[in-house]
């Protein structure tokens, strides 16, 4: 992860302030012994230049952390660019699909029937995880990409207002969404281990590409069996990283720090970009989807199509059958 | 206008912390902060040496680049201030700075920090110069008085200099010239060199 172009003018002010009279009085010693110079140069830029302080405050003996320049370079650049683009071509990739292939319909209408797919447990892990996940996602988005965005709209001081509160409901927020997640994890763990219905499923291409395709698939199809694990091993990184953050110095110092925050960030983005994909499919892109988690009540045509395995088990329980 | 900078001559730091105390007592400083410590390198060793180290004025400061809510401004003699009525304590400076200078006044966790606080070059915050919310948040405003930071007025060895950047460059040349070595920069020159070479 590190970073070594000193070209950057960060350390301008280091050379002027500690340095600029060394190098001013370099002809006089200095500049024979400027290769050794180099090389011990290199060597105590690798790491923190540590030292011993006689006030408490014992971490302070770190006279300088190079490490704050390549966190800088890394979170400000590609992280923020990257990660920009990334969010904006998913919007724009699901306006397009939206566009050319339309809202994926019941090909044989809605029947009428109902079939509960899920239950008031699982509906309140569900939507516990999604009113979290909307303020988390866009206080996080704000932290990144406010300053550019919506600073220079509202102005400073109602952007402070609103980045302090997002910073408050960021970190509160955070334990009910682990909870969320925790019960997402139990209650659907058994459904989401892959299996050989998944890799047909993802051979025909989820049947969403084009009409009348209907993949056989279990309770969740390969799709959603990739969701499940992207919001489980996505929310164990944006925990494991945001609590490092959130208790400063009980688990790491502050390298660890920069890096937890580069995890949060690119976890977090990648995971704004697949819960993006996740609302578009089940709100505007299908027909029927959003029941399931609505009322809990699905149309029996749509099981049938969607989720044909499931729904002949559900539907004739006695026959039995693999999920 | 002059362009404000510290230099720490680490052959004559003698690890008194009278900058430390200074700093704090002209500038009321809370308690748990200090905006600027001596450090000791290779302490009771051959080659030991004492840097006093604050906030920098950074040329192309990373607190100001990284700052989700764009606090910090520079001062026309390129002194880094900062607003705390802005200021989030979201710590990403801290994660920045090279030299440690940015302070809290809690540990932080829950996220609550509390305001950022560093040293100012007792110049003040973005408040009205000399006035009584001015003192309370930011310290000393030393500076519109014509009056250059206590850390380096107070230090005995005047091993710490603030100032003009090419006033005290000079100086220092000249302790250089005397001396017949650089030593103490342990290859900072050359980070300066390589910094800006191209």
């Amino acid at each position: 992860m590190r970073i070594f172009t000193f070209k950057r003018t960060v350390w301008a002010a280091l050379a002027f302030g500690l340095v600029m009279a060394f190098a001013a009085a370099a002809p006089v010693s200095a500049q024979q012994a400027a290769p050794a110079d180099d090389a011990l140069l290199m060597q105590q830029l690798k790491g923190p230049v540590q030292g011993r302080v006689s006030i408490p405050d014992a971490k302070s003996g770190v006279l300088i952390q190079p490490e704050g320049r390549d966190w800088r370079q890394v979170s400000q650049g590609p992280v923020k660019s990257v990660g920009g683009w990334l969010l904006a071509l998913t919007v724009v990739a699901l306006a397009a699909f939206l566009a050319i292939r339309g809202r994926i319909k019941i090909e044989h209408g809605p029947s009428g029937r109902t079939i509960e797919r899920f239950n008031g447990v699982e509906r309140f892990a569900h939507w516990l995880t999604a009113i979290c996940f909307i303020i988390l996602g866009l206080s996080g988005l704000n932290i990144s990409f406010g300053r550019s965005l919506l600073l220079p709209v509202i102005g400073p001081e109602a952007f402070t207002s609103i980045t302090a509160f997002g910073k408050l409901a960021h970190n509160f927020l955070s334990f009910p969404f682990v909870l969320g997640v925790f019960l997402m994890a139990i209650l659907w763990i058994a459904h989401n281990i892959p299996n050989a219905v998944d890799v047909e499923w993802f051979r025909q291409g989820g049947g969403v590409l084009k009409k009348g395709v209907h993949p056989p698939a279990g309770k969740f199809n390969g799709g959603q069996k990739i969701l499940f694990w992207s919001v489980v091993l996505g929310a164990l990184a944006l925990a494991v990283s945001g609590y490092i953050l959130m208790f400063p110095f009980y688990v790491t110092d502050i390298a660890g720090m920069q890096v937890a925050q580069l995890v949060h960030a690119i976890a977090g983005i990648l995971m704004v970009a697949v819960i993006l994909a996740h609302i578009y499919i089940g709100t505007v892109g299908m027909e029927g989807a959003f029941d399931a988690m609505g009322s809990g009540q699905v149309d029996t045509n749509w099981a049938k199509e969607h989720h044909s395995l499931w729904a002949r088990d559900a539907m004739h329980p006695r026959t039995g059958g693999d999920d | 206008m002059a362009r404000m900078k510290f230099l720490c001559d680490s052959e004559r730091c003698i690890e008194c912390n009278a900058c430390v105390t200074a700093c704090k007592n002209e500038n009321e400083v809370p308690w748990g902060i200090n905006r600027r410590r001596v450090v000791t390198l290779n302490d009771g060793a051959k080659g030991e040496r004492s840097i006093s180290m604050a906030c920098m004025h950074c040329e192309d400061a990373p607190c100001m680049a990284v700052c989700p809510v764009d606090c910090f401004y520079k001062t026309e003699e390129g002194i880094v201030l900062h607003s705390k009525d802005l200021c989030i304590g979201c710590g990403y400076c801290f994660y920045a700075c090279p030299f440690g200078a940015p302070q809290y006044p809690q540990v932080g966790n829950f996220g609550s920090r509390g305001k950022m606080d560093k040293c100012t070059f007792c110049a003040g915050g973005p408040e009205a110069d000399n006035t009584k919310e001015e003192y309370i948040k930011y310290g000393a405003n030393r500076l519109s008085e014509g009056k250059l930071p206590m850390c380096a007025e107070m230090c005995s060895t005047k091993a710490l200099l603030a100032g003009d950047g090419d006033v005290i460059a000079q100086i220092y040349k000249e302790r250089v010239t005397r001396r017949g070595y650089g030593s103490g920069a342990w290859g900072w020159s050359t980070a300066y060199k390589a910094g800006s070479a191209t």
